[in-house]
């Protein structure tokens, strides 16, 4: 988890002391006591989760990420969280940091006064300290089919599938998810109705069927345009808010309501009309 | 080693006070209320427009009164805003490509607002109001 070799940028975990001051901006940086307000949980001895207080020396600099790193290499070796990039890219870092869904390794501890309360994701069960279960997204992600589902295979002989700029740009965006799930610890229909898709995996399922490639669309409606699929979307928007990467999730859905309503119509009010 | 993961429960009626973002959203949903209760208005309207030009005078007086203007006021603000966050939102459900490019969602949502506008317009026109 926390093993990844030695970077010189950003901060390491636990920079050896005196180092930590050599990195960042020319000249060094300044030093900052952070009071870290972590949820405990160990499934083998607690019932309950318990927030447990650290007080970690921080570069300004750093992000929480860093400041977890410091507290499990100096003060807790027995702290657990998921990490793996430090670039905002692998989508593992995923945490709630007061109240709201952020990969650790994009919360600059600049941008927080007093204390920093962090806690796992919300609306997904708690595996260990800051460790969630992503089981029932992954089980989703596969209900989805996220995979192209060629209109006709064709066989290698006759080359590659092409596609055009334009019909790139048309999914382009949808294909930027790193699966962090910060947009399902955001979205409060998911945490009342767990039974949600939810709104990376729909999405994803948008991302195929706007592509030119694809054919599979006829089998995503199945999940998608169902109770459980979009229409448990009532546009709050959270998942867009705070997205990372920026997918706006939110308005795949909202296409797909309407693409969903367009077939119905089709379907019931079109005489002899297939959607 | 077995597997005991945590489960906390999600709030089921208090959930909206945990980030000012869902109040915003259960704000907009609420305006519905103060917009179906102006529909209960305008069936009590029909009711006495059926009953005869007495009923019909009552209930325009009783629009005219301190209290249901008060509400008229209320209800109109519930709309525009109701209104707004749906045509904020057509550029997120309706984009608009051309070509390799996306109009700007300024742009759809905006026109919207014209639409609505010039309607608008229209309408008051056509009632005598302008
Ligand atoms: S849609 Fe955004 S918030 Fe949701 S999993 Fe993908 S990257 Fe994360
Ligand atoms: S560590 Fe990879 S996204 Fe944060």
């Amino acid at each position: 988890m926390s093993n990844s070799p030695p970077r010189s940028h950003p901060p390491l975990a636990a920079p050896p002391e005196g180092a930590a001051a050599s990195l960042g901006r020319p000249g060094g940086s300044s030093e900052r006591t952070v009071t870290l307000e972590v949820l405990r949980y160990d499934p083998d001895t607690d019932s309950e989760a318990r927030f447990q207080r650290y007080e970690v020396v921080c570069q300004e600099e750093w992000v929480v990420l860093d400041a977890l790193n410091k507290v499990k290499a100096d003060i807790d070796p027995t702290l657990n969280y998921r990490w793996s990039c430090h670039m905002a890219v692998c989508g593992s870092c995923g945490m709630m940091i007061n109240g709201e869904p952020k990969l650790s390794c994009h919360a600059f501890l600049r941008n927080y006064e007093g204390v920093i309360r962090i806690e796992p994701l919300a609306n997904f069960p708690i595996e260990r300290d800051l460790v969630v279960a992503p089981d029932d997204f992954m089980d989703k992600l596969k209900r989805v089919k996220p995979y192209l589902i060629p209109k006709q295979e064709k066989p290698i002989s006759e080359g590659e599938y092409k596609q055009t700029p334009a019909q790139l740009m048309k999914y382009r965006q949808y294909s930027m998810c790193i699966n962090c799930m910060l947009c399902y610890a955001a979205c409060p229909q998911y945490g009342l109705t767990p039974s949600f898709i939810g709104p990376a995996a729909l999405t994803l399922a948008h991302r195929y069927n706007q592509d030119s490639r694809d054919g599979g669309r006829k089998e995503r409606q199945e999940v998608a345009a169902t109770h459980e699929g979009v229409w448990e979307c009532t546009f709050v928007g959270a998942c867009s808010e705070v997205c990372p990467a920026h997918v706006d999730p939110a308005s795949a859905l909202q296409q797909m309501k309407i693409t969903s309503s367009i077939d119905w119509i089709v379907e019931h009010l079109i005489p002899g009309g297939k959607p | 080693m077995s597997r005991r993961p945590l489960l906390r429960e999600f709030p089921p009626t208090t959930w909206y006070f945990r980030q000012p973002r869902y109040l915003r959203y259960m704000s907009r949903e609420i305006t519905s209320i103060l917009i179906a209760a102006y529909c209960v208005l305008l069936v009590f309207g029909l009711h006495s427009l059926a009953a005869g030009p007495a009923a019909w005078e009552a209930f325009l007086l009783t629009l005219k009164s301190p209290a249901s203007i008060v509400f008229q006021l209320l209800v109109l603000i519930a709309a525009v805003y109701h209104a707004a966050t749906w045509f904020n939102a057509t550029q997120k459900a309706m984009p608009l490509q051309i070509g390799e490019y996306f109009v700007p969602g300024a742009m759809i949502s905006g026109a919207h607002y014209v639409a609505w506008a010039l309607l608008s317009f229209a309408i008051l026109f056509l009632a005598g109001v302008i």
